[in-house]
């Protein structure tokens, strides 16, 4: 320990948690201390948050036990958490606008007294906020305030309950840069008081700027444990995407015929309207699979959606062999030829209520044979998805089964079947093989491998990097949606691929390595 | 120990069948309750409710006439809420199809054959409910605005039209001042069975066949399923969101205009007040607790019906207050919603963390 005044707060053992069909948590153990910033580094879906979900009580572990200072604990809700001196900031801000700041931190206390002391509770909160340098206005209404002030309301509601540990859900997502470095200074504070403060995140800076020590996940287990001080952000980045090497593909020499796909610096916004993809250009030739490594929310999933039409290009050109389809509709991205295999799953890629049979047909239902006219040909329909089922071996081989009841193996066979078939040329992947078994993944990436050697262009969006390398005949790395460097993957080394990661572009250490080191 | 609520996996037949029952059981002893609290004998008040609703060929015809707009207006919002478009306007549009069918009947009928009279007030009241749909449609269509509230809101219009209407310009002149217009003349009468039992019936059957179809065997109805399912599956392999929310309120305002045609032109045989007694909203619950199905549908419509014309019996044979009957009808409904969560939910008794480990493999 860092610190010499830390002390072991809360112990976690053994945590265990089962969603259907996923185990989010598999056996980790996490000491928590005082005086301490732990970062909880690991990719979405990592499991940090359901972790964290149920050390606040949100969530009834299936397995393992939770110690406070020593004592086995158990949590029934957010309440009773809290009223041990735990408690979370979620991603989304849980107040109500329309009060003030005092009203909301008074909200959710458990009091008989009949009358209240407004002026009192006032008085309370801005002497916390006076010893944490945490300036809050007690009488402002939250709409007024900035979302970085609305964070800092937050925290102080978990301050003026008590709060001993408290646990921030990707804290700086919504932030801008100033409030970010602003939120910093608010927690190492805290910690120097003596409290536990958990950051969950995704991002190598945060946790370098921000954490004493750090833990990583990966898809629900516990990879390593660091000092922040005694590590760096490509050892960060390489523990954190993984390195298990599955299988071997033949790979006969890519022999790029012309160019497929071409992006001519492409412009877009995210949700919130903050650039996602800076002046993007590259090109993917038939025949070729092109990587795109980053760590996750860097611009890869804005960069397959434009491309397939669901996300409106700001600026720069889009061609597919020499047309202009920039803009295009969802149903015109389709008609070019471009398959668009998405990484949510359940949310974007299939209608999980809908039986197996349905899901097949979302492409194909327009035309002939399965549609004559304005009718359906239901025939037709189970002809097709029959013969899908048994090509690409999806399980149960029963049309009408509904998609959500499939393994997540199934379900992307599902979408392989349907977007292979559509497939006219242009395959964009994301993350095709994430949280699948092995079994299921040497499937997907023998099949995006078969696509590319009938030539077919393929863009694979991966947070994992081994399955870029053992696939993609190029890499690309993009970092805060700007590509930091593009290479033959015979020709770079996991290490230069980290720092890209971290945001070095491949320009600029090309001049620092010798020339030699370039090479594996 | 705490309660947990879990969504059920697979929804069992089993509790499928079962919770309705239980459910309606729950709700009868409740209402005992209430009836007893009004010094009234349940039973004999349950028998008169069966009796008045189902009891005899005269009241099997009154259900009948009362579930004929239920059912007409049940699909109509039903293939809305399959693609989650939450039209509650039914009752406006149902309204606007009364107006359109009316101004056939009292203007236009001079100048039609007599066998094109009814075709044409069918297809005015149809058009007109559906236009009244297209508005909001439109609205959320292109410019995203919500969809509850516009269509709400296009009710209070639709209704203050036709009040406008029966009391102001349209009022029968020889009415001695009830409100309302003149009668329709007699081309104008949609033909009726036995009772009151009209051509609505008809009207319902082949609404329902119709929706079925359009959602079982046609293009446009696998696109609605999709986007009922899952909206961001059904915008990413291409389809068009904002017309299909279109045609979809063509046709769900359309049947609830061509319900208001049925009540004008088999019933009252004019326009008057009893055209927006709230068949519009009672269509919502019914398209629910018939979970969207069409065929289903028609069946708790009658249902809806029996509650309704069985409640009034209540009222006239027992003397009751009129609130007793509505109570009655509230709780009924209650508890059968409130049922169904048992059905896609179930119950798990969490006794401690220890036990609940073992539980744990029931994930599957």
């Amino acid at each position: 320990m860092e610190n010499p005044k830390a002390t072991t707060v809360v112990q976690l053992k053994g945590i265990t948690k089962k969603f259907p069909g996923v185990l989010a948590n598999d056996r980790v153990d996490l000491d928590i201390n005082s005086h301490e910033i732990l970062a909880l580094l690991g990719e979405n879906g990592a499991g940090k948050t359901t972790l964290m979900n149920v050390l606040a009580g949100l969530y009834n572990p299936d397995g393992g036990e939770i110690l406070l200072n020593g004592k086995l604990v158990q949590f029934h809700s957010p309440r009773d958490a809290i009223a041990n001196g735990i408690g979370m900031v979620h991603q989304h801000f849980m107040l109500v606008e329309s009060l003030t700041v005092a009203e909301n931190i008074i909200l959710s206390l458990q009091s008989n007294a009949l009358s209240l002391n407004l002026d009192r509770i006032k008085k309370e909160i801005s002497g916390l906020s006076k010893k944490y340098q945490m300036p809050v206005d007690p009488d402002a209404y939250i709409w007024q305030l900035s979302v970085g002030e609305q964070q800092r309301v937050e925290i102080m509601r978990l301050l003026y309950r008590g709060a001993d540990v408290l646990i921030l859900d990707e804290p700086t997502a919504v932030l801008t840069p100033n409030e970010a470095t602003e939120l910093a200074a608010v927690l190492r504070h805290m910690a120097n008081e003596g409290k536990a403060i958990i950051i969950i995140t995704h991002k190598l800076n945060e946790v370098m700027n921000f954490s004493d020590r750090v833990t990583i996940l990966r898809a629900g287990q516990k990879i390593a444990s660091f000092l922040t001080a005694k590590t760096s952000k490509e050892e960060l980045a390489r523990k954190m995407v993984g390195r298990k090497v599955l299988f071997h593909l033949e790979r006969s020499a890519c022999v790029p015929g012309k160019a497929v796909l071409k992006l001519e610096n492409v412009e877009a916004l995210n949700e919130k309207g903050l650039p996602a993809l800076r002046s993007i250009s590259f090109q993917v030739c038939c025949g070729e699979i092109l990587g795109v490594a980053g760590v996750a929310g860097n611009g890869q999933r804005e960069l397959a959606e434009v491309i397939s039409g669901l996300r409106t290009v700001k600026k720069g050109k889009i061609l597919i062999n020499g047309e202009d389809v920039t803009n295009c509709t969802p149903l015109q991205a389709i008609d070019i030829g471009i398959s668009h295999i998405p990484g949510d799953r359940l949310g974007v890629g299939l209608a999980p209520n809908l039986p197996i049979s349905d899901n097949l047909t979302m492409k194909a239902y327009r035309e002939r044979p399965i549609t004559r006219g304005f009718f359906l040909d239901r025939d037709q329909l189970q002809v097709f998805a029959k013969n899908l089922i048994q090509t690409f071996a999806i399980t149960p081989p029963v049309p009408e089964t509904p998609a959500r009841l499939l393994s997540g193996g199934n379900q992307q066979r599902l979408i392989l079947a349907r977007e292979i078939t559509a497939n006219q040329g242009v395959i964009i992947a994301v993350h095709p093989s994430r949280g699948l078994d092995v079994g299921a993944t040497e499937s997907v990436r023998k099949t995006l491998f078969e696509q590319r050697e009938q030539g077919t262009s393929i863009l694979l969006i991966s947070e994992d990097l081994e399955e870029i390398l053992q696939i993609s005949d190029r890499i690309m790395v993009l970092y805060e949606g700007k590509i930091m460097g593009i290479a033959e993957v015979a020709d770079i080394t996991v290490d230069e691929i980290s720092l890209m990661m971290a945001g070095q572009p491949l320009e600029k250490f090309n001049h620092e390595l010798p020339a030699d080191g370039l090479k594996t | 120990m705490r309660i947990s609520f879990e969504k059920r996996l697979e929804q069992s037949r089993l509790s499928a069948i079962l919770v309705p029952v239980f459910s309606f059981v729950m709700a009868l002893i409740f209402g005992a309750m209430i009836l007893l609290a009004f010094g009234v004998n349940p039973l004999q008040a349950y028998t008169v409710m069966v009796r008045g609703s189902i009891g005899s060929s005269y009241a099997l015809s009154e259900t009948l006439v009362k579930a004929i707009p239920l059912m007409l207006t049940g699909l109509g919002v039903s293939i809305s809420f399959r693609m989650l478009f939450w039209n509650i306007g039914a009752e406006g549009q149902l309204a606007m199809g009364g107006i359109a069918a009316a101004f056939v009947a009292l203007f236009l009928e001079k100048y039609l054959p007599p066998f094109l009279v009814l075709p044409a007030m069918m297809i005015a009241a149809i058009l007109a409910g559906a236009l009244w749909g297209l508005i909001p449609a439109t609205l959320k269509a292109v410019i995203g605005v919500n969809e509850i509230l516009t269509t709400l809101m296009m009710n209070y219009i639709a209704i203050l039209f036709v009040e406008y209407l029966y009391f102001g310009p349209w009022r029968d002149p020889d009415g001695f001042g009830f409100p309302g217009t003149a009668q329709f003349p007699e081309t104008a009468w949609l033909p009726r069975f036995t009772g009151r039992i009209h051509f609505g019936i008809i009207f319902a059957i082949i609404a329902a066949a119709l929706i079925w179809f359009i959602l079982n065997h046609t293009k446009r109805g696998y696109e609605i399923r999709l986007i009922g399912q899952n909206p961001r599956a059904a915008r990413y392999t291409g389809v068009n969101i904002g017309r299909n929310i279109l045609v979809v309120m063509l046709l769900s305002g359309g049947l609830a205009g061509l319900a208001g045609m049925a009540e004008v032109s088999g019933i009252a045989h004019r326009l008057y007040s009893g055209l927006t007694s709230g068949y519009g909203y009672t269509a919502i619950i019914i398209a629910w607790l018939a979970s969207l199905n069409p065929w289903g549908i028609l069946v708790v419509a009658f249902m809806m019906g029996g509650l309704i014309v069985g409640g009034d019996q209540i009222q006239i044979a027992m003397q009751t207050p009129a609130a007793v009957a509505q109570v009655l009808q509230g709780a009924i409904l209650f508890f059968m919603l409130g049922g169904s969560i048992f059905a896609n939910y179930r119950v798990r008794i969490i006794k401690n963390l220890e036990k609940s480990k073992s539980g744990a493999d029931g994930y599957g």
